[in-house]
């Protein structure tokens, strides 16, 4: 039997938090999620966080997440029952059950959604995503990494409208489809992703990123509660860069091909004063310049967090005036491997740059 | 400059009214005449009624003179704080099946919660993004939500329809509905208070509905204080932004007078000391309020604004409140009042520290009743600045206050600058209906925001413009 770790109320609030770092911009805030898994608890219902390397190679496992716009979930909400019942219909399909569910994406509200879920299937889940961050696009995961088989997919809205994606000729045309199907749901719509086998997880997924989350928020809450700097002591935990200090000085965002596309433009304050900047994302943070020159891109973390308070901003609460400090955090192994930069390097969001990490003078 | 008809700058009565003492100045243009100080009486009225005779007789200035009055209350901030002159709400959401999982008033403070929930109804409805319905919307049972409201004998309902921001016929088509039902309940619409974001949107909604009964009743007790002192200018209430409200319209949207108080002291402060960069710390009775001035106007929060322990997504002042006041005598030679002395200096000075957002020196504008404790030198700042008429800077704060008009809508199928034109014009309607001169209405403020993963054009656009009051006597 493996060892499962009860998950409490306090992981969830430091889960939160942490996920929000961890999202780079995007993924949305987590809060309702987190105020839905603490109604949940409150009705009884428990959920085990377990280790992916206690899972068996022939085990089936389920990645789930929500997918739409941030700003959309902020009005509809995300609901348990609507993960569980893509899910269902996945183990409906392949006539098999799930052992375990796992993340999709740790950055962000997709942190909550496989939790939700397994609280009502009473699954564990597996502390392990296929980002080890927040990405845009559906092709962009450790499993298409791997190579992987992106279908089938399940895909439930609020009205239990469902979907079925059986075959894809590969992960961007299932990234293609899905998107489209999101639309006409109204934006948002509960996912069950490919199915994945114990060892298919253990060798291609990003490990105990639910841990690391944790962690994060953890540190963040401590340093807080201690009247310290919340950031210095994120970096000193995760081996991370200071990048830039300053306030926000103008926003510019557009939708282009059904992203939020735009450039951050941060004025510097204290050491980094008359020094400027930029940051370009879609949906997440991508390419960050310090005055035009490139100082870190895809796939190493680039976090805008609050100066004060080491909350997360996102791309899309970024406002004139805020006071953020900008910080690097080091990629997974497997996404700055040659085929992971690939899905997920500069080139993978049209930059024409190589991928030179943050960390790679300190690695050396 | 406001001129009135006879060719002499608009004379104005800037009144605040705290928890301990109700402050007024006369203003004429852009010159303090006179101010005075009095204590806040328990009806309010005669308190308000004392001010204005002393400010009048004390500027030799007449009632008929005066072009318009403005107050700037703490009492909405108070009354949630404190959770006391709340009434119980019902909270009525359309959307389903979306927004189902997290019922009305689950992020409220339980014993806040308590008092205020009323009757909850959770309804089909609502709008996607792209404007299309969610589901029809379920008037029957809206019908029945209504029946049963007036059978409760609830006075006021919050209403909020999941994307009204957006489309806010759900909102409209309740509302009417309740009026046929049980025309005497107060309705508030959260698509007319808030953005996007449901359930910060709701509270703020249902803030606003357990506050309209003391919003009222308070609003006429200023109204009918101005008739007693003779005065027949029309009555502004402060708002958040440092801007005004017509008392008529504002007795309707008390949520948006909640940090009125120290907005107007920042406001002041700049007016009075010709700043428009500078830390400002005010010394009331019981607390001070440390904030930072940019461009004169308050620096907001970066985030998320509690009220009372309630989310909300306010426009606020980005304040430190400190439970240090000017309202205890002591003597200063006493060893024990020296030691609390440099407590208190270390509390200012860590505070000033903590609202710098850089190193570099900035001045410090020290006002309100306790002016007096700020030491002379501060760590960090370039100079300790005490101003004319300090005590009264929130009063001066509220006469100067301009009026506001803002929105905050998604636009589809239009392009960048067409949809900013569409909402400007739409928030410049707002100011003037707000009680704006609409010679005088600027922009101050544009955001634009495409929203992820839409196909189209598909844009959030925030504008707020802000005017000069119109002289409507």
């Amino acid at each position: 039997m493996p060892d499962l770790r009860a998950m409490t109320e306090p992981d969830f609030d430091a889960l939160a938090l942490g996920a929000w770092i961890m999202g780079t911009g995007g993924g949305g805030d987590p809060y309702h999620s987190l105020l839905e898994m603490k109604k949940l608890y409150a009705g009884g219902r428990r959920v085990s966080l377990m280790d992916p390397l206690d899972l068996d190679d022939e085990q089936l496992v389920a990645a789930v997440g929500q997918m739409g716009a941030p700003l959309v979930i902020q009005e509809k909400m995300t609901d348990a029952n609507l993960i569980a019942e893509t899910v269902r219909m996945m183990e409906r399909h392949l006539s098999r059950s799930f052992s375990a569910i796992a993340l999709w994406e740790i950055g962000g509200n997709n942190s909550f959604q496989p939790f939700l879920g397994a609280a009502l299937l009473g699954l564990p889940v597996v502390d392990a995503d296929a980002m080890g961050r927040a990405f845009p696009q559906a092709d962009m995961n450790t499993f298409a990494i791997c190579d992987l088989a992106p279908a089938p997919w399940t895909m439930v809205d609020i009205r239990r409208n469902s979907i079925i994606f059986t075959e894809a000729e590969d992960w961007y045309w299932m990234e293609r489809m899905t998107r489209k199907a999101c639309t006409v749901f109204g934006s948002v719509a509960a996912t069950c992703k490919s199915p994945r086998t114990g060892r298919e997880i253990k060798e291609c997924s990003i490990l105990h990123t639910v841990s690391k989350a944790i962690r994060i928020g953890r540190l963040v809450q401590e340093a807080r509660a201690r009247h310290e700097d919340p950031i210095a002591a994120l970096l000193a935990s995760e081996g991370g860069v200071r990048l830039f200090q300053g306030k926000v000085r103008d926003i510019y965002r557009r939708t282009t091909e059904g992203y939020l596309r735009g450039t951050a433009d941060i004025e510097g304050l204290g050491e980094d004063r008359g020094a400027s900047f930029t940051l370009d994302f879609q949906n997440e943070f991508v390419i960050g310049r310090r005055d035009g020159a490139i100082a870190a891109t895809v796939p190493d973390l680039l976090c805008v967090l609050d100066s004060v308070s080491g909350d997360a901003l996102g791309t899309e609460t970024l406002r004139y005036g805020q006071r953020v400090t900008v910080v690097a955090l080091p990629a997974p192994a497997l996404l700055v491997s040659e085929k992971g930069l690939r899905h997920v390097g500069p080139r993978a969001f049209g930059y024409d740059v190589d991928f030179r990490s943050v960390f790679a003078a300190a690695a050396q | 400059m406001r001129r009135t008809d006879a060719g002499r700058p608009m004379r104005r009565i800037g009144i605040d009214v705290g928890g301990t003492n109700t402050d007024a100045a006369l203003l004429e243009g852009d010159h303090v005449v006179h101010s005075v100080k009095t204590p806040t009486t328990r009806d309010v009225t005669s308190g308000i009624t004392r001010a204005l005779s002393e400010i009048l007789a004390g500027s030799g200035a007449s009632a008929e003179g005066i072009g318009a009055v403005m107050i700037g209350t703490t009492h909405f901030t108070n009354a949630v704080v404190q959770r006391r002159d709340l009434i119980p709400v019902a909270a009525v959401r359309i959307g389903l099946p979306a927004a189902a999982t997290l019922e009305p008033f689950i992020d409220w403070p339980a014993d806040l919660a308590r008092l205020v929930r009323g009757r909850i109804f959770l309804l089909r409805g609502g709008h996607e993004v792209d404007g299309r319905p969610i589901v029809p919307f379920d008037r029957a049972a809206m019908r029945e939500a209504a029946r049963g409201i007036r059978a409760s004998a609830l006075g006021s309902v919050g209403i909020t329809s999941v994307f009204s921001p957006l489309n806010p016929t759900c909102e409209e088509e309740a509302a009417a509905i309740l009026r046929e039902e049980c025309p005497d309940v107060a309705v508030t619409l959260s698509h007319s208070l808030g953005r996007i974001g449901l359930l910060a949107r709701e509270n703020v909604t249902l803030l606003n509905a357990c506050l309209v009964d003391l919003a009222r009743r308070t609003t006429r007790a200023f109204t009918a204080a101005l008739a007693e002192s003779g005065i027949r200018a029309p009555l502004y209430l402060t708002q958040n932004d440092g801007t005004v409200m017509l008392a008529e319209y504002a007795e309707s949207f008390p949520v948006y007078s909640f940090a009125s108080g120290p907005t107007n002291s920042m406001r002041g402060a700049a007016f009075l000391s010709g700043l428009s960069d500078a830390i400002v710390i005010d010394v009331g009775g019981t607390t001070t309020d440390i904030g930072c001035l940019r461009q004169g106007f308050p620096r907001e929060a970066n985030n998320v604004i509690h009220v009372g322990g309630v989310r909300t997504l306010f426009r606020m002042p980005d304040l430190l409140s400190l439970g240090l006041g000017g309202g205890t005598l002591v003597d200063t030679h006493d060893p024990t009042v020296r030691t609390a002395l440099a407590r208190i200096y270390a509390m200012i000075e860590e505070g000033v520290d903590r609202m710098k957002s850089d190193a570099s020196e900035l001045p410090l504008i020290a006002v309100g009743g306790g002016a007096f404790l700020i030491p002379h030198r501060v760590p960090g700042i370039s100079k300790v600045v005490s101003v004319p008429h300090q005590t009264v800077a929130n009063a001066v704060g509220a006469a100067i206050a301009q009026v506001s008009g803002e929105v905050d809508q998604i636009f589809t199928d239009l392009n960048r600058d067409d949809a900013i034109a569409a909402a400007r014009r739409l928030a410049e309607t707002r100011a003037a209906s707000a009680g704006a001169n609409p010679a005088t209405l600027e922009v101050v403020e544009v955001e634009d925001l495409p929203l992820a993963y839409l196909p189209g054009n598909s844009l959030r656009v925030r504008v707020r413009v802000v005017g000069d009051i119109a002289d409507l006597r």
